[in-house]
């Protein structure tokens, strides 16, 4: 079961950093492309310190790469929200909102956890996640409040995502059973933080807080979006070309 | 007279490898020469971000990517830098960014060649990385102060990154046939542009010599790529590669590598915009620029509505009354 919750971590970091690469030499600004970057990086970073920790528990002798580039898209164990596409720099960052706080509050749980690997893995993230949580919040406030045309763009990308921010703090049962043995995140515990601090945000950016409650959800469990599919296309093009080679 | 007087002290302390720096004064042709070379570096740094971001996505292991990501951000990070040495001498990024965007100022070539395989990205480290750090390794002995300061923090991201490209090569060389075959490939592709990085041949340089007295360079264009041929050749013999020039061979009386003649007319299509992908590269800067306005925008207005909200707050109020 912690196989399969390492992986619920790694693989949101995975996608995301995938998408956020996506960005790299494309963004508003210099200052923003080597910001995007460092995100990517550091989520990238943690997916393969996750999936190493998940090979050597599942002792087949996997590696990390075997983990991020053979597996298919219902073996991935991602949200939907970060697979969804990068549109345009609002969305990107209410993606990005959205994913740092629940982050932020989870590895802030995690560095209780039972388990000694994961205690420590996410005491060394939370440091990378408490940076992305900022960058995330300050966009969201400078959008939000700041032009007509930006507030405009943002409350669009509120709208269309704000459907996938309830699966990040709705348990599966890999969620439940690692919470009761006191290895992973309580989930129902940082729902309160985490919708807090989501509408302490989005009132400061004077955005208007959706009032749809329905949530899709599914990723955790394999069920996803027709986006997954490219992502992995491209991500897993090399390896699955050429097979059994070292790059 | 007092102009020709600062003219021969401004020389003479170049002369005395004195470093030129912002506050200097100094012949207005010195900083137009200046600002043109660094904004062009900076600006290649910039387009230089796009053929090998067009792999990282596709990157083929966990670790790769990070190399990747972490190498196309410290080439955002020089061009941050060389930017800002560019404004020590009164430029303005905004102005220099326009003038790229316009086609007005030139980048490297190099960068208008496509990326088309993996071991693009490992050549592209090892040739083009390679060419760069030969001409930036004298840059950090280059006159004016800031340029040569910059040099020298540029130059250390750089060996590593040729470092990893080499490595990439590596690993293919001696990988599978297939593997072998793309790093061939990849070489045949990237040899002549690099060696046309070091541009025109002396003879015709137009702005070589001035720049030498100057001490803004201290080689020649054929001096360097002298130099990186040399470098390079035994290095392709160690991977088990094939330079893909057939008369490059062992010159025992100058104790240099022969090679073959450079297609210039390839190479001054290329400056004139007829690349495989100067259009693309162009569009692609224009398009980040054009879609990121409303996001500098807001950046903007937030940051006068927060100072605004500052000046009108109860304290200040307080305060002033």
């Amino acid at each position: 079961m912690i196989f399969k919750y390492l992986l619920q971590l790694g693989d949101n970091a995975l996608i995301l950093g995938h998408r956020l690469g996506e960005w790299c030499g494309h963004a508003p600004e210099l200052e923003i492309d080597m910001a995007l970057t460092n995100i990517a990086l550091d989520l990238t970073g943690q997916a393969r310190n996750l999936f190493q920790r998940a090979a050597e528990i599942e002792g087949k002798g996997r590696t990390e790469d075997d983990i991020a580039y053979l597996r298919d898209a219902w073996d991935f164990r991602n949200v939907l929200l970060v697979e969804q596409p990068n549109e345009d720099f609002a969305f990107t960052i209410v993606r990005q909102f959205f994913f740092d706080t629940f982050n932020y509050y989870a590895h802030q749980e995690l560095t209780k956890s039972k388990d000694e690997w994961l205690a420590g893995f996410a005491a060394k993230s939370l440091k990378e996640i408490t940076y992305h949580l900022r960058f995330s919040s300050e966009w969201m406030l400078r959008l939000g409040d700041g032009t007509e045309l930006s507030h405009q763009k943002l409350q669009t990308a509120l709208d269309e995502l704000w459907m996938y921010h309830g699966e990040l703090v709705q348990p599966n049962e890999v969620d439940l059973e690692l919470a009761k043995s006191g290895v992973g995140v309580d989930l129902e515990k940082i729902k309160p933080l985490f919708n807090e601090k989501i509408e302490e945000v989005l009132s400061k950016a004077t955005l208007n807080i959706p009032t749809d409650t329905w949530m899709q959800s599914g990723g955790k469990d394999g069920k996803h979006s027709e986006h997954l599919g490219y992502i992995l296309a491209d991500m897993q093009f090399l390896q699955r070309a050429y097979p059994g080679v070292e790059w | 007279m007092t102009h020709l007087n600062l003219e021969d002290q401004f020389q003479a302390k170049i002369d005395a490898e004195t470093k030129i720096e912002p506050k200097d004064w100094m012949p207005e042709a010195y900083r137009k020469t200046l600002i043109r070379q660094i904004s062009q570096h900076a600006h290649s740094e910039i387009v230089g971000m796009l053929p090998e971001g067009n792999w990282i996505t596709r990157a083929p292991s966990l670790r790769r990517k990070l190399i990747l990501l972490a190498k196309v951000q410290d080439e955002a990070g020089h061009g941050l830098y060389l930017y800002s040495a560019a404004e020590t001498l009164g430029a303005n990024r905004d102005e220099l960014v326009q003038q790229l965007l316009t086609g007005k100022a030139k980048y490297s070539s190099i960068f208008n060649y496509p990326t088309t395989s993996w071991a693009d990205i490992g050549a592209i480290g090892w040739l083009v990385d390679g060419a760069a750090i030969m001409n930036q390794v004298m840059l950090t002995r280059a006159s004016y102060g800031p340029y040569a300061r910059a040099m020298v923090r540029i130059c250390k991201e750089e060996s590593f990154h040729q470092r990893q490209g080499y490595e990439i090569m590596m690993t293919m060389a001696k990988g599978s046939p297939a593997q072998k075959q793309m790093a061939q490939d990849a070489l045949n592709r990237w040899w002549w542009p690099s060696l046309m990085m070091f541009g025109p041949k002396d003879d015709d340089s137009a702005h070589s010599e001035q720049s030498m007295k100057w001490k803004i360079k201290r080689k020649s264009n054929d001096e360097l790529r002298q130099q990186f041929v040399d470098v390079t050749v035994p290095q392709a013999e160690y991977l088990g590669l094939t330079i893909p020039d057939p008369d490059l061979q062992w010159n025992e009386d100058r104790g240099h590598y022969d090679f073959g003649e450079i297609n210039w007319e390839e190479f001054w299509n290329v400056v004139k915009g007829n690349g495989p992908c100067n259009r693309q590269r162009i569009q692609a800067r224009v398009k980040a620029y054009e879609d990121g306005a409303w996001v500098r925008e807001a950046a903007v207005a937030y940051a006068e509505k927060k100072d605004q909200r500052k000046l009108v707050s109860p304290k200040a109020q307080a305060e002033a009354a």
